[in-house]
């Protein structure tokens, strides 16, 4: 097998933990104030976008949301909803 | 802050916990220093959680050794940065609670003493976690841990929390601060501070843990902001000894709205006598209010240095 | 040119030709000297290194430890108590594949607390994947150390190497000793250059966490760089020889073994008194040799077994006992010797714990008792009225 002392950086990105996730957050674009909360807080930092309102493009990536919620949480506007994920 | 996504220092993937504070922390740290970073790592939950071979969440240069030892190995990093002439690479040794205040004390000492230059980041969820959380030196008082339990004789944890950046500030290092992941802008600008300082810096990391706590992971942020709104985790910067900067609040809130919201701390709510320990928790904070001079209507005591 | 100079400072000033960019160290009898002369040298701008006074063992080898993983050569040194503080790092700087190069001083280990020389500390660290090697005298700890690098930085070795050294026998002795010139070094051992290290133009992730899945080929692979450095060990020391002018180094040494119908085995100082007591036994017409063991880990067996094949009998006399069981020593040679057709009687004594006086007479006696069927290991030199040690 191939062994090094070191591992290579970034690469954890090859673990989606995106399958952990029981609720997905809904990025409803409607009131979004473009406030970033929503990629700042993510503890995964895998919230991305940008915009406001209807033009609003943030989006949790599903290959590593786990689901915590904290988007929807601190999301001032409410414009982020945590719907069960379907099967 | 827009777009943080695909420049960010420490890469989803990682198996931290739903909701961690701590992963949330390293990533705005990692973020707010820039890649041209060498960071250490204690063993601990953030060791594990980010750096399980062949993957690494990590897109600085990074070392883990031992649990003890994250300082002693920034220090040795800073030593041959200096002896090979590249004294433009930020160094930032990390560790936990645990990894800071207790086992990895000497070590951190040793570094501070020394006036190495590195960034020393405790993040402080309060027992150690990476092990089944159990009471370490940074546990508040009256929490439930593993070895802490609360029981017919027992509110948990007896004591308060080992008072570490005042630790960290008797050996007269030019910054010190406390830090919180409810407040990210804070936190982020105080990294960069420390690290446009030449010396040893230490910064003070509250990070909750929403499985050692038993708290909602959705209200991570919500507890790192309450922490600091009851007093009981003032942020502050002390710089050469002087506290230079405290966020100060218009109106305290009381500690139960912080505790109500931790499986640690429901004992406290079953009966008359949980009731008065929890008034010396409020006391506690009324206290940290004083001293640090948090509340805005009063006038700041002279804060101990 | 020959220069009669005290054990510590004649290490000091190799280990200052070898150039290393970072030492740390912690004081601690018999080891300081070593340290004490290398921070003058740094404080009189003669080495240029980075100094750092750390507060213990632990940190010490933890300093060294991320300074090597910077890609800095490093130096740090030792013993007794303080290399059971620095254990858990020395197998953390070995799992880590940093060649390190430590003076390890031996001492023995507390309670009672003794500040005198054996080598229960370096056998306590002697699994940890360092390699060590054990030197005779002055001469061989100084070549040792310039060795060493040489043998830690190979790129197919990347192990770290302890210069073991006896505690004041070597440490505080006034020898005459060969200081080679900068410029023989310089030619001898070129600078370090990893190839991976801690740098953000290549921001690589060291000590990782590795579960079931691979831990065990991590230990292999240090286990194959052991092997390998069997043959790296003689052949490095082939080449010192060739830019020093002396053979100072290899796995073992055999003394006046060809003829021998029995081996006394040691290592350390307590070699130099064994020889000269076979030079005596050989002219009372007993037909001795010794062999002398210089690298311990790795344990040389197919050399060793080389060496004694043949023998009638085979003595072996170290400074360590495995409290419980025998001298690591004669484990080892038991081992090597094993299943060998007409393997010699081996018998392990253990000799001079916490400074007790290794001579002609040790030596002697362990001759005299080796065919006698008593309980092993020997203890040598053994005051008998002590043995009933009272506790109430």
């Amino acid at each position: 097998m191939e062994l090094n002392v070191f591992a290579i950086p970034g690469t954890s990105r090859e673990n989606k933990t995106g399958s952990w996730r029981v609720f997905w957050p809904k990025y409803l674009h409607d009131k979004c104030i473009g406030c970033n909360n929503c990629v700042i807080f993510c503890p995964e930092g895998c919230v991305s976008g940008s915009g406001k309102g209807k033009e609003a493009t943030y989006q949790a990536d599903p290959d590593y949301c786990k689901g915590c919620g904290i988007c929807a949480e601190e999301c001032p506007v409410n414009d982020i909803e945590m719907v069960r994920e379907e099967v | 802050m827009r777009n943080l996504y695909n420049q960010n220092l420490f890469a989803p993937g990682h198996t931290a916990c739903t909701g961690c504070g701590e992963a949330l922390g390293a990533r705005l740290v990692l973020n707010a220093a820039g890649p041209k970073t060498i960071a250490t790592c204690a063993t601990g939950c953030l060791e594990v959680f980010s750096s399980r071979y062949p993957q690494s969440s990590w897109e600085i240069p990074w070392i883990h050794s031992l649990f003890e030892n994250a300082a002693a190995v920034a220090s040795g990093v800073a030593a041959a940065l200096k002896a090979m002439g590249k004294e433009d690479i930020n160094i930032i040794a990390q560790g936990g609670d645990g990894g800071t205040a207790d086992i990895g004390l000497q070590a951190l000492s040793g570094m501070l003493e020394r006036g190495d230059n590195v960034l020393y980041i405790c993040y402080d969820n309060e027992a150690y976690m990476n092990t089944g959380v159990q009471r370490s030196g940074l546990t508040p008082l009256d929490a439930h841990t593993t070895t802490s339990p609360a029981g017919k004789q027992s509110w948990g944890n007896r004591t308060n929390k080992k008072d570490m950046p005042a630790i960290a500030a008797a050996h007269h290092i030019p910054y010190v601060a406390t830090a919180s992941v409810g407040y990210p802008q804070d936190l982020q600008r105080k990294v960069k501070k420390a690290l446009s300082i030449r010396g040893p810096k230490y910064i003070h990391l509250y990070v909750p843990c929403p499985l050692g706590w038993g708290s909602d992971p959705a209200l991570t942020i919500k507890i790192a902001k309450l922490v600091v709104e009851t007093g009981l985790f003032p942020l502050y910067e002390m710089e050469n000894g002087k506290i230079t900067n405290v966020k100060r609040l218009a109106k305290r809130k009381p500690v139960v709205e912080y505790l109500k919201l931790q499986k640690r701390f429901a004992h406290l709510f079953k009966s008359e006598e949980g009731k008065r320990e929890i008034e010396r928790i409020q006391a506690l904070a009324d206290e940290l209010a004083e001293r640090f001079g948090v509340d805005a209507r009063k006038k700041a005591a002279s804060p101990s240095s | 040119m020959l220069k009669a100079i005290e054990g510590s400072k004649a290490v000091a000033e190799v280990v200052k030709l070898c150039r290393p960019l970072v030492v740390a160290a912690y004081p601690i009898t018999p080891q300081t000297h070593i340290v004490e002369a290398l921070a003058k040298m740094v404080a009189d701008g003669e080495l240029k290194a980075e100094y750092v006074n750390v507060e213990s063992e632990h940190s010490a080898a933890s300093v060294v430890l991320g300074a090597s993983a910077t890609g800095a050569r490093t130096y740090t040194a030792t013993t007794s108590q303080g290399m059971l503080l620095m254990v858990e790092v020395l197998y953390n700087i070995a799992g880590l594949r940093l060649p390190v190069v430590l003076g390890g001083v031996n001492r023995a280990v507390s309670a009672p607390i003794n500040i005198w020389n054996d080598y229960q500390d370096s056998m306590a660290a002697r699994d940890t994947g360092w390699i060590q090697l054990y030197a005779e005298d002055n001469q061989e700890a100084c070549d040792m150390h310039i060795q060493a690098y040489r043998i830690a930085e190979r790129e197919d070795i990347m192990l770290p190497v302890m210069v073991c050294m006896d505690g004041f026998l070597i440490t505080h002795s006034i020898e005459p000793v060969d200081i080679p010139s900068q410029e023989e070094v310089d030619r001898f051992l070129p600078p370090y250059k990893p190839q991976h290290y801690l740098t953000p133009e290549n921001p690589l992730t060291f000590g990782y966490l590795m579960g079931p899945e691979g831990y065990m080929e991590t230990r292999y692979q240090i286990q194959m760089a052991m092997e390998r450095a069997k043959g790296v060990i003689e052949e490095v020391a082939e080449e010192f020889s060739s830019v020093f002018g002396r053979y100072s180094g290899g796995l073992i040494e055999p003394y006046r073994l060809d003829d021998a119908d029995i081996a006394i085995v040691s290592m350390g100082t307590a070699v130099g008194v064994i020889k000269d007591t076979v030079d005596r036994l050989r002219k009372e017409g007993r037909k001795v040799g010794a062999l002398k063991v210089r690298s311990y880990r790795p344990f040389p067996k197919e050399a060793v077994r080389e060496a004694l094949k043949g023998m009638e009998g085979v003595i072996v006399i170290e400074k360590d006992i495995s409290l419980g069981s025998t001298g690591g020593l004669a484990a080892d040679v038991k081992e090597a010797l094993y299943g060998l057709e007409k393997a010699p009687k081996v018998k392990g004594f253990v000799a001079g714990l916490g400074g007790r006086e290794v001579n002609e007479g040790t030596v002697r006696q362990a001759l005299s008792l080796y065919e006698v069927d008593t309980m092993e290991p020997v203890f040598l030199d053994l005051k008998e009225e002590v043995e009933g040690r009272r506790y109430a």
